[in-house]
Parts: C-alpha cells; sequence; structure tokens
C-alpha cells in the first residue's frame, strides 16, 4: 500500500502532499523535512530506493520536481515507479509538456488526476486515456456550472439596470 | 461589504507568496491572505468559498495551521453543485485527517452523494471514503459501497472496490459482505476494474481464511486463464508500457495467485504453466517488465516447491544480480534475502557478488546486502568473509561504519573457531573503528581475554602495540589499558610467548607510559580516565620500581572537577604510600570473568530480585543481580562474589572502596536517587560497596585525622560542599582501620528506639532489643505511622541489608494502614560483622492512596553503634 504521495521540489519546496494513511499535522511537516532531506542529498546514478522508519521510500525526479511513494517492506517497488511514471504521463498529457509551474498554479488539477489515480493508496486505473477522459468530464462539468453562473448574474445585471 | 472579501484571486496569491524573497516575507503575504479567508469565513461569504478553499489547500502545503478552515470544507461539501462539491471533498482531504472528530459531520453528505444521480458526484464521496474513512464511517457506509459494486458505470465499480479495501483494512469483520462481489468483479473485463477487483480479493484474503478458501477453489482457473490472455495478447495501445500490456494488472494477478498457491499443492499445480511462461518470456531491458519478473520470481518462491520454476526463478535473480542498473539490483539483493529460507545454497553461490554490493557507493544497496551477508556467514566461510568485510571498514563511508562494525562484531563472536582469531579480529575492528563499539561488545572480549589464560601475554602485547598506532580509539584504549593493568608483567617479560608473534620489548616504565598517555589524552572520558587509574594502581604493585612515577600521576587528578576520578585518585594515592603492606593483595590479578553470567546478563536475563522476604535479598551476589547497563562495575568491582573471600576485616572495606559505582559517579551513599528503578536502588547499597555510614561522633576524629595527613583542604572543601557524609567516611576507610575502637558492648539490652524515616506522610519507628544468647542478632519492631487522613491500601515494606548483614522480614500485621493509624512488622537481623560495623539499611516503602501509587525510599542510618 502506499502510505504517501510526496512531491517536492529540488529546493525543498512541497509541491503536492497525500497521505493515505493518518499521519498528524506535525508528524507531517517532520516526515517531508526529513525525506526531502534524504532524498535531495541523493546523488543521480544511486537506487531509487530509500529505506526509512520500517517502509521503504521510492522516488523518481523528473525535471526539477521529486515523485517520491513511500510503501511496504514487500511492496514491489519497480511497480511503484511504474506507478510514478503513469501519473506523470498522464500530467504531461493534461497540461501538454507539463512544467512545475503547471503544478504550482494549478495544484487543485494535479490532486484531482492523483484522485483519479489512486484511492486508498491503491492504484485504480491503469488506463492514462481513461483517466484523462473523466477528468475532461468533470472538468466540462465545472465549465457548465460556471457559465450558468455568469449567464445568471448577466440576467440579474440587465434586469437591474 | 467587507474590505478584506475582495480579495486577490487564487493565482495572485500564489504568485504573491512565489515572490516574496524572505521567509518573513512569505509569512506575512500568508498572514495577511488567512485574515482575509478568516473574515469571509465569518461574513458566510458563499461567492467566494471555494475560492478561498483553494487559497487554504495551498497554505496548507506550506506547512501553515488552517484548522479554521474545516468546517468551510462540510459547508462546501454539502452544497449542490458539482464544483463546490468537487473542491470541498479535496479539501476534506487535504486539510483533515481520519482521527479528526469532525470528520464524522460528514458521514452523512457522503451518504447522500453515494445516492446522487450524477456518477461524478458518487465518485467524488467514494474517492473522499477511500482516502480518509475511519473505522466508524466504514461500518456506517459499507452498505452503500456493497450496492455501488454493482453500479452500471465500471468508474464507479473500481471505486468502490478500492474503497471496500479500505473499509476492510479499518474493519476486518465486514470483510464477508465482500467475498461474493468482489469473486464477481475477477470476471470483469475493464482493467480498472479488474485491478482493484483483483486486488479486493488479495485483501480479503489477508483478512479471513475461509474467504481464501473460497477464492482459491472458485477462481484460481479462472485467474490463471486471465493472466494467460492477458500475457498473450497482442499490442493494445491504451494499457501498453514498454510493449507489454497493462503490466498493473499482471502484477495484482501475480499476487493474488501467489496467496492462493501458497499452502496449497493443487492450486500451485495449477499455475505452474503460466508461471513458467511469464518468467521466461517477459522482456527484461525495461522496467515495466522487470517489476513483472520480480513479483513472478516472489510467486514462485512462496508457492509449494516445484524444481524446475524454482532454478528459472534463482537464475532471474542471478541475472538481476549482476544487472548495471542500481534499482535492479536492490530488488535482487531484497529478493534473496527471502529465498534464503527456501533454498540457502543457491543464495550461498552469489556470495562474491553480494559481498561488492556491500561495498556500493549507494548507501541503500550497501545496507540491504551487509544484512544479507550477515544472514550468509556460517562456520565454513566465517573468515574470508570477516576478513573482507573488516579491510572495507578501512575506506568505509563514516555513516556507515556504525552499522558495518556492529554486524562485524557480531558474526566474528558468533562464528569465530578460535579464540586467538576473535582477539585479532575484534583488535583489527578497535583499531580501525573502534568509536562505534558498543560498550556490551568490548565488555565481552576483556571476558573472552581473561578465560584463555594462554592468551593473556600474547593479547596484552597485541593490545599495546594497536595503542601505538591507534590511540584516538576510545574503546580500544578502554580495552588496552584494562589489559595492561592486570598483565603488566606479562607485556614487560615476554612471558608466553606464541610463536607467531614478534618479540617487543617493553620496559615497565614504558608500561607507564602507555597509561599516562591514555590519561592525558584529551579525548578519553571519565570512563577511560577511572580505568586509567585502576590499571596505574596495578602497575605500581607488579612494578614497585615504578612506584614513585604512578604516584604522581595518580596525584594530578587530586583536583579534578569529576568527583569519581577525585575520590579514586585520593583514595589510590593513600593506598599506595600508606599502605603497603596490603597493596600487593588488594590489586591482585582479576579472577576469571564468568562467561556464562557475562553473557546472561548481557541477554537480561537475569532479572534482579527484590522481595520482603529476607532470604532473597541475602541471595543477591554482590553485583551480580545488577542491571546489565552497568556491567563495567562488575568488571572492575574486586569484591565479586568469584573473589577468594577476604580474611581481614580492613581488607574488605578496601575492595568495596574499588568497587564503587562508575556509572553514578556522583551518587554518594545516603543521597536518594528517586528517579532510579526501584530494584536497583535496593541493591546499590550492595554494589555502590559503601561501608556503614559515619557516625556525627567519629566525624570529627576523622576530620582531624585527615589533616594529619596533609592532605590539601581544598580538596576538602569541594567534597564537602558536595556531600557532607562523603569526606569523613572515606578518610574512615582508609585511616580507620588500624585504630578503629570496637567499642563492642556485649550486652547492651536496653536500646532507644529510633525514628528510621519520617516524610510528611509517613513515620517508621524502629524497636530494637537483642537476646543475651544470640548478641550478633537484633529483633526490630517496626512501626509504621500514617500521618494523613487517606487510608494506605497494598502497603508494601521492603528492605536490603549489605552482605555482612542477614535480614528476615516477618509478615506485617496488615497490609492497609487506617488514617492517622499505624500497624506493625517485626524483622530480624544478623549482624556477622557485630561491633566492627554498624547495621545499615537501605528501604522502600510502597502503598496506595485512592487507587494512587506512591513509593518513598530512604537509607536507614541512625542505628546505634554496636548492634
Amino acid at each position: 500500500m502506499i502510505h504517501f504521495v510526496l512531491l517536492v521540489s529540488r529546493q525543498g519546496k512541497v509541491r503536492l502532499t497525500k497521505w493515505y494513511s493518518p499521519y498528524a499535522q506535525k508528524e507531517r511537516s517532520k516526515v517531508i523535512r526529513e525525506l526531502s532531506g534524504v532524498i535531495l542529498n541523493r546523488g543521480p546514478k544511486l537506487c531509487n530506493f530509500v529505506e526509512w522508519r520500517g517502509y521503504k521510500v521510492v522516488y523518481k525526479r523528473y525535471a526539477s520536481l521529486y515523485f517520491c511513494m513511500c510503501i511496504d517492506q514487500e511492496d514491489n517497488e519497480l511497480e511503484v515507479l511504474e506507478i510514478i511514471h503513469h501519473y506523470v504521463e498522464i500530467l504531461d498529457r493534461y497540461f501538454g509538456s507539463v512544467c512545475e509551474l503547471d503544478l504550482i498554479f494549478n495544484f487543485h488539477k494535479a490532486y484531482y488526476i492523483l484522485d483519479e489515480l489512486l484511492i486508498a493508496g491503491e492504484l485504480q486505473e491503469s488506463s492514462k486515456k481513461t483517466v484523462a477522459r473523466i477528468i475532461s468530464a468533470q472538468d466540462q462539468l465545472v465549465e457548465a456550472a460556471k457559465e450558468e453562473a455568469s449567464s445568471i448574474s448577466n440576467i440579474i445585471a440587465q434586469a437591474t439596470k | 461589504m467587507n474590505p478584506f472579501s475582495s480579495g486577490t484571486r487564487l493565482s495572485d496569491m500564489i504568485r504573491a507568496i512565489r515572490a516574496s524573497k524572505t521567509a518573513a516575507e512569505e509569512r506575512a503575504v500568508v498572514r495577511k491572505e488567512c485574515a482575509a479567508i478568516r473574515a469571509s469565513i465569518n461574513e458566510n461569504d458563499q461567492d467566494y468559498r471555494h475560492r478561498d478553499l483553494a487559497k487554504l489547500m495551498f497554505i496548507h502545503m506550506l506547512g501553515y495551521p488552517t484548522h479554521f478552515g474545516q468546517m468551510e470544507c462540510l459547508k462546501l461539501i454539502a452544497s449542490p453543485g458539482f464544483p463546490e462539491k468537487r473542491i470541498g471533498y479535496l479539501g476534506l482531504m487535504l486539510l483533515l485527517d481520519e482521527r479528526q472528530e469532525v470528520l464524522m459531520l460528514v458521514t452523512n453528505s457522503l451518504k447522500q452523494d453515494m445516492n446522487h444521480t450524477n456518477q461524478y458526484i458518487v465518485g467524488l464521496a467514494l474517492c473522499a471514503l477511500g482516502n480518509i474513512c475511519s473505522a466508524e464511517m466504514a461500518r456506517d457506509l459499507a452498505p452503500e459501497v456493497e450496492r455501488l459494486l454493482q453500479f452500471r458505470d465500471p468508474n464507479i465499480r473500481k471505486k468502490a472496490a478500492l474503497c471496500a479495501i479500505r473499509i476492510i483494512r479499518k474493519v476486518p469483520d465486514l470483510s464477508e459482505n465482500f467475498i461474493n462481489p468482489g469473486a464477481a468483479l475477477l470476471k470483469e473485463k475493464h482493467h480498472g476494474v479488474l485491478i482493484t477487483g483483483v486486488h479486493l480479493c488479495t485483501e480479503i484474503c489477508s483478512v479471513s481464511s475461509e474467504a481464501l478458501e473460497y477464492f482459491r477453489k472458485k477462481c484460481t482457473e479462472g485467474l490463471v486463464r486471465t493472466l494467460r490472455d492477458i500475457a498473450n495478447s497482442p499490442y493494445s495501445p491504451e494499457y501498453d508500457v514498454a510493449g507489454i500490456t497493462d503490466p498493473f494488472l499482471h502484477i495484482r494477478l501475480l499476487k493474488l495467485l501467489r496467496v492462493l498457491g501458497q499452502g496449497d499443492a493443487e492450486a500451485s499445480d495449477c499455475m505452474n504453466d503460466i508461471l513458467a511462461q511469464v518468467a521466461s518470456k517477459t522482456e527484461s531491458n525495461k522496467n515495466a517488465g522487470n517489476a513483472i519478473l520480480y513479483e513472478c520470481v516472489q510467486t514462485i518462491m512462496s508457492i509449494e516447491e516445484n524444481g524446475g520454476l524454482r532454478v528459472l526463478a534463482i537464475n532471474i535473480l542471478g541475472k538481476f544480480l549482476s544487472n548495471r542498473d542500481n534499482n535492479i539490483r536492490y530488488v535482487a539483493l531484497n529478493m534473496l534475502m527471502r529465498a534464503l529460507t527456501v533454498d540457502s545454497q543457491a543464495v550461498q553461490r552469489h556470495r562474491a557478488t553480494i559481498l561488492e554490493c556491500v561495498k556500493d557507493s549507494d548507501a541503500s544497496i550497501q545496507k540491504r546486502a551487509l544484512e544479507l551477508i550477515y544472514l550468509l556467514v556460517n562456520e565454513n566461510n566465517v573468515k574470508p568473509l570477516a576478513k573482507d568485510l573488516i579491510e572495507y571498514l578501512e575506506v568505509s563511508d563514516e555513516d556507515f561504519k556504525g552499522d558495518l562494525t556492529a554486524k562485524i562484531c557480531s558474526i566474528v563472536e558468533k562464528f569465530a573457531p578460535e579464540k586467538i582469531w576473535y582477539i585479532d579480529q575484534m583488535l583489527k575492528v578497535l583499531s580501525e573503528a573502534g568509536t562505534y563499539v558498543k560498550e556490551d561488545v568490548w565488555h565481552a572480549l576483556i571476558v573472552v581475554i581473561t578465560n584463555a589464560p594462554d592468551l593473556h601475554g600474547y593479547a596484552v602485547r597485541a593490545l599495546y602495540r594497536a595503542l601505538h598506532t591507534s590511540s584516538e580509539q576510545e574503546t580500544l584504549v578502554r580495552v588496552a589499558i584494562w589489559c595492561i593493568g592486570e598483565y603488566a608483567d606479562l607485556l614487560v617479560n615476554n612471558a608466553g610467548m606464541l610463536e607467531v608473534e614478534d618479540p617487543i620489548t617493553v620496559t615497565e616504565s614504558d608500561a607507564v607510559d602507555i597509561v599516562e598517555i591514555a590519561i592525558k589524552h584529551h579525548t578519553s572520558d571519565v570512563t577511560t580516565k577511572a580505568m586509567a587509574l585502576i590499571a596505574l594502581l596495578k602497575i605500581s604493585s607488579r612494578f614497585p620500581s615504578c612506584s614513585e612515577r604512578v604516584n604522581s600521576i595518580i596525584g594530578q587528578n587530586k583536583g579534578s572537577f569529576v568527583l569519581e576520578l577525585q575520590q579514586r585518585s585520593l583514595e589510590f594515592s593513600s593506598v599506595i604510600q600508606k599502605h603497603q603492606n596490603i597493596r600487593s593483595s588488594l590489586v591482585e590479578r582479576m579472577p576469571v570473568l564468568d562467561e556464562a553470567t557475562f553473557s546472561g546478563r548481557r541477554a537480561g536475563s537475569l532479572p534482579a530480585s527484590v522481595s520482603t522476604s529476607g532470604k532473597s535479598s541475602l541471595g543477591i551476589p554482590n553485583g551480580v543481580a545488577k542491571a546489565a547497563a552497568a556491567p563495567l562495575v562488575d568488571l572492575l568491582d574486586l569484591s565479586s562474589d568469584d573473589t577468594p573471600a577476604p580474611t581481614s576485616s580492613s581488607n574488605n572495606f578496601l575492595q568495596d572502596l574499588l568497587g564503587v559505582d562508575l556509572t553514578q559517579p556522583s551518587a554518594q551513599p545516603g543521597t536518594m536517587q528517586p528517579s532510579q528503578a526501584g530494584a536497583d536502588i535496593l541493591l546499590d547499597l550492595l554494589s555502590i560497596g559503601t561501608p556503614a555510614p559515619v557516625q556525627n561522633g567519629s566525624t570529627n576524629g576523622d576530620l582531624l585525622s585527615m589533616q594529619d595527613n596533609n592532605t590539601p583542604l581544598a580538596s576538602l572543601d569541594t567534597i564537602s560542599s558536595t556531600s557532607p557524609t562523603a569526606p569523613s567516611s572515606m578518610m574512615d576507610l582508609l585511616d580507620g582501620f588500624g585504630p578503629t575502637p570496637p567499642k563492642i558492648e556485649d550486652k547492651g539490652p536496653a536500646y532507644p528506639s529510633i525514628v528510621a524515616f519520617e516524610s510528611s506522610s509517613l513515620k517508621i519507628e524502629f524497636n530494637l532489643a537483642k537476646q543475651p544468647e544470640t548478641p550478633q542478632t537484633t529483633d526490630i519492631e517496626a512501626k509504621f505511622t500514617n500521618l494523613t487522613p487517606n487510608v494506605y491500601t497494598d502497603f508494601l515494606f521492603q528492605a536490603a541489608v549489605p552482605k555482612f548483614l542477614q535480614l528476615h522480614l516477618d509478615p506485617a500485621s496488615s497490609n492497609s494502614l487506617p488514617a492517622n493509624g499505624s500497624i506493625k512488622q517485626t524483622m530480624r537481623v544478623t549482624n556477622s560483622q557485630q561491633g566492627k560495623k554498624p547495621i545499615v539499611m537501605r528501604m522502600r516503602v510502597g502503598y496506595k492512596i485512592n487507587g494512587k501509587d506512591v513509593l518513598e525510599e530512604g537509607q536507614i542510618n541512625n542505628f546505634p553503634r554496636g548492634l
């Protein structure tokens, strides 16, 4: 099971955190500090796994961002690497060659996509296309609601003129 | 309108935060935004609620407190529109966790949304439930999830399956509700549903053996077929990863097959073919393929024996191990560790490669490999492996040395074929990484050395040599000076020379030199210095010609700020100067340390025995029942029970003196140590070895005699300011033996009663009496008086006495003390040194007031003299 997902920039700034096991607020910041200290300091050629507090953290660097997932000892580390890559590819398709800035200003979108990929720390969908479809369907629902709201406010504005 | 709520947009806020140059600036921006959001929350401003929450989430990610936004999430979830719900659920998952009570309020909204007509809203509710549900919510909402497992849209079914996993993890009892729907999911075609369904079944199997049996019977064949289909399926762009169709599904299926095949030959047989196919046909040049192979090897190793498959799996691991990719090597090491229980012979074949991995530059791989090597060591290969590891110790990373040293020591100790080899290896480790060697390890080394009489000379000479080259390794220094103290004569006269040794010439003053260097070295700590002092004392007796010099070195510590060193220094120089006649018997060579006792104590298997019954407190041998934490004390403690029984009483005094507890240098007789474990307190009396505390009357005399000895007054002041009784008792020991006036009062039937202990809540009085025919025995009637208006229940009085006393405790008249009332208990003390030593006792009282435990402790030393 994936206990948490962490996106940290090379400067150690947190870009996304998702907790599937209960961690209190204080623990969360401690975990983030501890792990980014370990992971950011590892050399480029080393393996992508770090043993930490009886768990394993699988991480992979994409440009300036480190994607980290914490898993149990007996989980398949290589598969988790694939899951990370899977997520990155979906992000890439959604944003169109994604960069760190996309994830900063549209952090909620990154969360929505993650929620279509993982629930309860387990993989939900192996098809990138399906995820993209569900996300765009939901985005359209939001757009429609927005248009409706603005058209109503237009009508109200005109009526009150 | 609120002046704040005009607010900034989310992206503006992010930009402002990113533009902050300092942390203070960032805090200011966040503070301003938080103020605006709070204001808007107070206004109950609906238009900006979702924007505020989005901002809060960003602020939360930066690590600022955002608890005030929790209720906003609930409000948004309760609103009807999809956009509001979407952001509301996201906030719920981010800002709250399952342990917060607020979460209970959301159960109802979740239930409604799970019945919503819009399937995306159902999806949001399921996602939130799956990520943060608590046990209580799991019970409330399990029926909804069960229903949604049959929902028409597959995207809802897969979410419901993952929710079911979470529910089972929280409440395993609910698993039986999901067995049938879970089995139904295994027949699905949609990959998402299949992946989650397979996982759900794996999870159910892990909590219920009945379900496991059910799935094994009904589903094994179907799963094998599914795996075959997917492994043989032609290229499908939607699920393709590096030329393999849906590796995720592969892995999930292999996992479930592993669970089903474990411990069942029939099911294992059923999956043999497909496992062989996956293991042999899967491409291993990409990560996805390797992930499948890795999972497949695990499955082959776990299911019932099939020779051919095992060979295939071990070969895959061998290939993994020689792969250039670090990730692959890491998982190979991981897997070999698990394979060790199945086929250790096959793993042994890769020993050389694994040993190479210990020297890898990657810490994760090093750690794995070291653990694996540790498990691979046996009597046959210990010599080359230990040699290799010790050689590597010289060049390894500082961070890794601790682990490596501990493992090497453990290997060497466990599998050493002969003692000389063990001593050699330990010496190498000590000189290379002495600072990383744990206490019990070097204690064990000393124990082994004392137990090998023919190697005493060899060991001390080797240590002497090593000390010259690596004098900065603390533990090496300790072991070396201990041995030099004990075997200095063997060092100088080259006794017991082995053939392999190079002869060395060490003069008597060389031996003193090396200890002097150790005591003066800036890195030496109190323990090392204290050990060095004892070593010097011993050398002074072995080589009388060095006595003067030793005395001057010891004397340099008379002004030490560390009480322990100061005390030793004063005592030892007094021994050297004034008590030549007893010195040699005093510092005789240590008796052979008992290996069994030491290893037992190391394992903590000797519990400290304390009880009210006099017998068991008598039975505590001095120091042996001490907690494992202080083995050092015992190493130094001359008064251990193995020592030939001392004959003269003065010897006895001094032996006690040398046994001063090192681990608590500040512990003075009579000082209370409330923080210590109770058992230790009672025993301390025995092992601190302080003789009877000195009565007021004699203190004066002692002070006078001390001045006669020209002891510097300055140091006297230091000591007396620390503990007023210490100097007098100490001096009494040293100067008092000759003329100790034994005022033996054979027939003194009338003794005044004494107040043994008094606190604000409890008073203990002792009535003393003696039978004329047994002058050594004193009958004591203890009276415990409750000084408070509360009733004390479970009242228990415990006492301990030094070795020369025998204590017999009768049961108390009652185990509860009424308010302001009292109870009585009698005891009998037999003093084998009657007239020479007064009675002294340490006591502990435990009782309960209104169910609350109270513990009081103290030392009773105001017994009349001559009892």
